[in-house]
């Protein structure tokens, strides 16, 4: 990989976060509603409101300034890396992400570590089993996971787990019991996903002719398929990164909601009813800068698993035919699949 | 709860008590040991308080600041009533101002200027000792904060001057007659804090930096995940209205909040909380039946009501607005609204000290509101909908609150040929719509447990909520409120004044707000102040902590 294809990707990187930062700017603005009277009208009771006053906080939040100007002000504030403060709270945007994305990582990275392990379960089940039955109930669940709505996984999961047994805590964020409930509802559209992908990928390598010569060569199925197909069907499913985090970050809204969880998902709500302009902007720029920063490793990781790029970028001309990497050619083909 | 573990853990109380209490007892200490009752139905009416236990109360919403000096909401005054006390307390009962930190007072005649005496010994809870400069500070700092102190601003109206003689005493002087003032220095939006946290920056308090003379200490507040509280071990001036001296019974309290109704429901119903702040109507029943408590208090001052505009282009019509007081069947409106809550009889809620009822004057009559429009050349149209001059009898209402009563006043005012456009939008795009002041018709509130509140909503140079261009008998009866202290002439001046609101349809009272909140089997004592607030300093727990 040259230096030239890595800036190429930081310039595409940077152009998202332009263009995510724009569109929200704009979107937030042509809102009906203006924060500042909403920060004041206290709890919606008729207050009395000093125009004055109003007057001033507008000023001090840019917000009387006409559009165009506006908008610079923001980009100009952001390229110096000053995020502003929150206009609900008076807290400084960074901080306010600050607090809450622990939180959020926890519960993200727990749901993927779980949502990887059912996912590759399920798929490798499903290609193993010789009964049909069971393959084709397998195969069903993906469609069934992602169809679930996270909302009511979640309330009949703490139904069950937390009112009428009482293992899991209900609110709370401080022990380590009260994410379980959250990470496995947050798990199931996520593995639904890894297992449908791989599912994919793990059928087409077991119609390919290196399957027959290793099973003649007496490795047994499974060996051969955690062995052999199953690094190359991974590949895939690595790409799917972007879509994984997207997945997650947008459960982790209705996650954090049902179960009173702090957290990046939360704080974006709150944010969003709340008009607070500088905060939401602050999110969504974080959110695409990690969206693009988890692109950008999977693309950046993929010719180091894959021999067969890593192979073209050097330029030399070198196909290996009897290893797994020439499935991996015939699998890209199915990369197109997305859940 | 096994009556062995118990009888190990406190060898010197009764064995029923033990057999009931369980460890609890250890953590209880000596103050429940000396008062043991004996029966077990005693136990549960008038037991004896005991000490300690976390009290977890869940919220439905984040409060975005906790310092009260600033917010008027609900969620941030119930903090701020445990973290710091006020000059003055105001019995819910009988309504009437009573001492606490401030042992008496003196008001003159002319109500423009107020005495306090404070009380000696009183401490914040950072050891710094509560005097006149401490009420000096803290009121000066509250004119400072503007438009950012929502309510207190409008309570510090023309305050002239703040002296303070000596130690104990405290004098203010305001430039016109502020009857209000008294019952105002009862609320939590005039509370204090120490010098420290005055001089923080209003962004800082609001994050929690409050350090008040109040029961409980404020111990963390995390957006969107809980705010801790911790008894003031030090605290022994409570309000003459507690019920007992010494520091809180509750060792802390713990809001967290749960945005999810039902997840607050059946956290409450298998005791992972002790009190739901918000209880949905559909779930009373339910915790009803399972034995938990409820507890509600209408929220004093303007009930939920309609407010017309006299600049708008239907609303101007006087026959109009009378109508809707009189096509609203306030009866047939308990059929949709919670058992805790009840149809308006007055412009202010029945909590209002000032309140009296004047349901007579809101007698549903859609004859007599038929007749007033069709006099008034309102014809009925083919749609039934009543026209004049090619206008139609349609107004939109936009709203925010939780209140689908609207829906059936909607249907009673269709009745007599007029058609109410409900619009429910965000608080944002509400607000917004108020200030641009487009709409004929607004819906609203005003808590407040003081008829002052009138004059704050409706009077011509407040609020002005009709948007009346000129001062009227309605104002000058409003303004005499302001100069007496006398409280039967203030209820006769108020009640005055709604009749006049009503009768020119300034306002069409519909429900009294009151929050409904459930509480456990093991809560004692949960108590609202006169603003319906949680007065939290007197409530214990019962069981094992």
């Amino acid at each position: 990989m040259s230096l030239r294809y890595l800036a190429s990707r930081l310039a595409q990187g940077l152009l998202v976060l332009w263009i995510a930062f724009t569109l929200s700017f704009f979107l937030l603005y042509w809102l009906p509603g203006d924060p500042v009277t909403t920060m004041l009208g206290a709890g919606g009771e008729l207050q009395n409101i000093d125009p004055a006053e109003v007057e001033r906080l507008r000023a001090e939040f840019n917000l009387d300034q006409p559009l165009p100007i506006q908008y610079l002000l923001a980009v100009f504030a952001v390229v110096r890396l000053d995020f502003g403060t929150s206009i609900q709270t008076g807290a400084p945007v960074t901080e306010a992400i600050a607090s809450a994305l622990p939180s959020t990582l926890a519960l993200a990275a727990l749901a993927l570590g779980l949502a990887l392990i059912v996912g590759v379960v399920i798929a490798v089940t499903a290609t193993l089993t010789r009964r049909p039955w069971l393959r084709d109930t397998l195969a069903a669940l993906p469609g069934l996971g992602v169809a679930l709505p996270t909302f009511w996984v979640g309330l009949m999961l703490l139904q069950v787990f937390s009112f009428r047994i009482p293992l899991f805590p209900a609110v709370g964020t401080g022990t380590p019991a009260a994410i379980v409930l959250p990470a496995v509802t947050l798990a199931i559209p996520l593995s639904a996903i890894i297992a449908q992908v791989l599912f994919r990928s793990l059928q087409n390598a077991w119609i390919q002719p290196f399957v027959t010569t290793f099973t003649a060569s007496g490795y047994t199925r499974l060996r051969l398929l955690l062995r052999q197909a199953l690094p190359v069907a991974l590949l895939p499913a690595l790409t799917m990164g972007g879509v994984l985090f997207g997945q997650a970050l947008a459960g982790s809204v209705v996650v954090e909601n049902v179960f009173s969880r702090q957290g990046l998902g939360r704080l974006a709500q709150t944010a969003v009813t709340g008009q607070d302009i500088p905060l939401v902007q602050g999110i969504v720029l974080f959110a695409a800068a990690v969206f693009v920063l988890v692109n950008l490793i999977t693309d950046l990781t993929y010719p180091l698993l894959d021999p067969r790029l890593r192979a073209a970028r050097r330029k030399t001309e070198s196909t290996d035919a009897s290893t797994p990497a020439e499935a991996a050619d015939r699998i890209e083909e199915t990369e197109g699949v997305r859940a | 709860m096994t009556s062995f573990a118990s009888s190990a853990a406190a060898p010197t109380a009764s064995p029923r008590r033990r057999a009931r209490f369980g460890f609890a007892v250890l953590a209880a200490g000596s103050l429940l040991l000396a008062g043991c009752s004996g029966s077990a139905a005693a136990e549960d009416e008038n037991a004896e308080p005991q000490d300690g236990g976390t009290l977890k109360i869940a919220y439905d919403v984040d409060p975005t600041c906790l310092d009260g000096q600033q917010q008027g909401t609900n969620v941030t005054l119930n903090v701020t009533r445990q973290i710091t006390d006020s000059l003055t307390d105001q019995d819910p009962e009988t309504q009437e101002i009573k001492p606490w930190l401030a042992e008496s007072w003196d008001v003159s005649e002319d109500a423009k200027t107020f005495t306090f005496h404070l009380r000696d010994g009183v401490k914040f809870q950072d050891g710094t000792d509560f005097t006149s400069a401490s009420v000096k500070e803290n009121f000066e700092a509250i004119q400072d904060l503007g438009a950012k102190a929502s309510l207190g601003q409008t309570y510090l109206d023309g305050l002239k001057s703040i002296k303070t003689p000596d130690k104990q005493t405290v004098t203010f002087t305001f430039d016109k007659s502020n009857a209000q003032f008294l019952q105002a220095t009862s609320t939590m939006s005039l509370g204090f804090y120490s010098s420290d946290t005055l001089a923080k920056s209003a962004e800082e308090r609001c994050t929690g930096d409050l350090v008040g003379t109040g029961p409980f200490q404020l111990k963390s507040f995390e957006h969107n995940k809980a705010i801790k509280l911790a008894r003031f071990d030090d605290y022994d001036w409570p309000s003459s209205i507690a019920e007992h001296e010494g520091p809180a019974h509750l060792d802390g309290i713990e809001f967290s909040i749960v945005p999810e109704a039902s997840v607050r429901n059946g956290s409450l119903l298998s005791g992972q909380v002790d009190v739901d702040f918000s209880v949905q109507s559909q779930d009373e029943k339910t915790l009803e039946a399972q034995g938990l408590g409820i507890a509600s208090r209408p929220n004093p001052g303007v009930v939920y009501n309609l407010v017309p505009k006299v600049t708008g282009k239907i609303t101007k019509d006087k026959a109009v607005r009378q109508a809707l007081v009189k096509g609203i069947d306030r009866d047939q409106l308990k059929s949709v609204i919670s058992a805790h809550q009840a149809p308006a009889t007055s412009v202010l809620a029945k909590s209002t000290p000032e309140y009296e009822d004047l349901s007579d004057l809101l007698a549903y009559d859609p004859d007599g509101a038929k007749k007033l429009l069709e006099d008034d050349g309102w014809k009925v149209g083919d749609d039934g909908i009543r026209v004049k001059d090619g206008t139609p009898l349609s107004v939109t209402l936009t709203y925010w609150q939780d209140a689908s009563f609207l829906e059936l006043v909607q249907q009673q005012l269709r009745e007599i040929g007029f058609d109410l456009k409900l619009e429910k939008k965000t608080t944002a795009e509400v607000t917004a719509q108020q200030a641009e002041g487009k709409e004929e018709l607004t819906f609203g509130n005003l808590t407040r447990a003081d008829g002052d509140v009138l004059r704050n909503y409706f009077g011509v140079s407040e609020q002005n909520g009709n948007e009346r261009k000129k001062a009227e008998e309605l104002d000058k009866i409003l303004a005499r409120t302001t100069s007496t202290l006398d409280e039967k002439e203030r209820t006769a001046d108020f009640t005055k004044a709604a009749k006049i609101l009503i009768d020119e349809g300034y306002s069409v009272p519909i429900v009294e707000l009151s929050g409904v909140i459930g509480t456990g089997e093991n809560v004692h004592d949960f108590k609202y102040e006169a603003s319906s607030r949680f007065q939290l300093y007197d409530t214990w727990l019962d069981g094992e902590q």
